[in-house]
């Protein structure tokens, strides 16, 4: 039977991993990812999980073991976050060109400078192009089921890619909450044995991550992009299969009372919870208000977000960072993107919020969107908010 | 590799671009970089092999008759063995000519 416990999150992310039963974890400590890579440290010297653990002495240096280890066919696992995910940047392109399924749990947060430990989603938005698969969980059950999806989803044959699972910092990887592991049993029959269809092996010696002329690289990118999207049909493959095993169901954009709602919100991570709340409270009070959560970041659901918010009149976007200079957030730079060509769409207001720990309460949520209605109807001469900045 | 790198499709490559062929390195023709080609004169070359040991593309042989000949699918035409040819042997021609 399956235990339901009180645990941190980072520690449940690290039993997640335990129960995965990776080969290989390296990594590097920093704030707030710490805990989930000191609980593997304490795991495989305890000899709880029977797996290599290389201390190393950066991330780039953590990510480049990861796809060492990786290409000998492992099961490789490693955490960052923030400054740390920014130093391993060049190698995380490397470990999608070169289908390496690495998985790793970010634990978002701001970026210097003004050095920041706490949370927001600069992090995750500047290795938005480095070709893993990327999702956003919201609660520490997300976290521990999706680190479980996430090796089987990276390491299925037809994917092969790395993939990078978001978590708020501190809101989500320092709290305590209660976390339903699955037995053993159930996670060996979901989670066959990882088999690197090309490993590395002196038996049969291979080139990985060889030079490309200008004749060949434009082919090797698009067999990049096209097996990355095609990613997307085995990661709902693999969440259907996981919600008839354990019953927890999960999808690439969730719907909360959107259908019928005339004004929604978009948000990403754990800060949709209280959104939740938010908008519990607005429709109790007659506000026509709905939630769309986006959980699958690569690949873009283009087809679900569009089939989201089609009936609505406006879709208020909050981003937890912010491209400077540019059209404001970045979710809401590509979800107006993706909407541009539909006939039915809903005016698009950008907002950014809960920068480098800033909390965002259910009261803050409803002060964003009565401010985003507000836009829609009087219209700004900006590209974006940023909600309760002092000015 | 079954085809030339020129004709391969995005759908051909090996998973990540793994290269599954040892030394394939072989059918790279780094010739096609060189603008200007080394012409040996057997009349006065002495067989004493200085091309071939400073060559840095190793592309230098020598045949059946002892005298020297670079192979034009590898050399990149930089010139060093006319440099270092003491018999001044070696001359290096533009392409075009």
């Amino acid at each position: 039977m399956a235990k339901r416990v009180g645990i941190e999150v980072s520690l449940a992310i690290a039993e997640a991993v335990k129960l995965a039963n990776a080969d290989v974890v390296a990594a590097y400590p920093i704030t707030p990812q710490t805990h989930i890579v000191e609980h593997l440290a304490e795991l495989v010297a305890n000899g709880e999980l029977d797996a290599s653990y290389i201390p190393v002495e950066s991330e780039h240096s953590a990510m480049s073991a990861c796809l060492g280890a990786s290409a000998v066919g492992a099961r490789t696992f490693t955490a960052t976050a923030g400054q740390g995910l920014e130093l391993m940047h060049e190698v995380l392109y490397v470990a999608s060109a070169m289908r390496l399924p690495v998985i790793m749990t970010v634990a978002n947060r701001a970026l210097s400078a003004p050095l920041s430990v706490w949370g927001d989603q600069s992090d995750v938005m500047a290795v938005r192009d480095t070709g893993w698969i990327q999702l956003f969980v919201e609660n520490g059950q997300e976290a521990v089921d999706n680190v479980l999806c996430a090796f089987r989803i990276g390491e299925d044959p037809r994917v092969l890619l790395p993939v990078m699972i978001h978590l708020d910092g501190f809101y989500l990887s320092h709290v305590v909450e209660p976390v339903v592991f699955p037995e053993q049993s159930q996670v060996d029959r979901f989670l066959p044995p990882f088999k690197y269809p090309l490993p590395l092996h002196p038996d049969k010696p291979l080139t990985m991550g060889a030079f490309a002329m200008p004749i060949i690289y434009s082919e090797a990118k698009k067999a990049q992009e096209v097996n990355l999207e095609a990613a997307k049909e085995v990661i709902l493959e693999c969440w259907g299969e996981f919600g008839n095993l354990f019953g927890r169901y999960y999808s690439p954009v969730e719907h909360y009372h959107s259908d019928d709602a005339r004004v929604l919100l978009l948000t990403l991570g754990s800060f949709s919870e209280t959104a939740m709340t938010a908008v519990d409270k607005m429709r109790g009070e007659g506000g026509e208000v709905g939630l769309v959560r986006l959980r699958l970041w690569r690949p873009f659901p283009f087809a679900e977000i569009r089939q989201a918010v089609r009936n609505a009149e406006v879709l208020i976007v909050l981003d937890k960072a912010i491209s400077f200079g540019g059209p404001g957030g970045p979710v809401c730079s590509e979800v107006r993107s993706a909407l541009y060509g539909e006939d039915k769409k809903p005016k698009v207001i950008g907002f950014v919020g809960g920068l480098g720990g800033r909390d965002i309460t259910p009261a803050g949520f409803e002060e964003i969107i009565n401010k985003g209605i507000e836009i829609s109807q009087k219209g700004s001469d900006k590209e974006f908010e940023i909600y309760g900045v002092r000015e | 590799m079954t085809k030339p790198e020129g004709e391969l499709t995005w759908k051909d490559l090996e998973i990540g671009s793994i290269v599954t062929e040892p030394g394939n390195a072989s059918q790279y023709r780094t010739g096609d970089w060189r603008s200007e080609r080394p012409i040996f004169d057997s009349g006065r070359c002495i067989k004493c092999g200085i091309c071939y040991i400073f060559c840095p593309e190793g592309c230098i042989e020598q045949n059946a008759e002892g005298y020297f000949d670079a192979n034009l699918f590898y050399c990149k035409g930089c010139g060093i063995c006319a440099r270092e040819c003491w018999a001044r042997a070696i001359t290096i021609v533009p392409e075009e000519q």
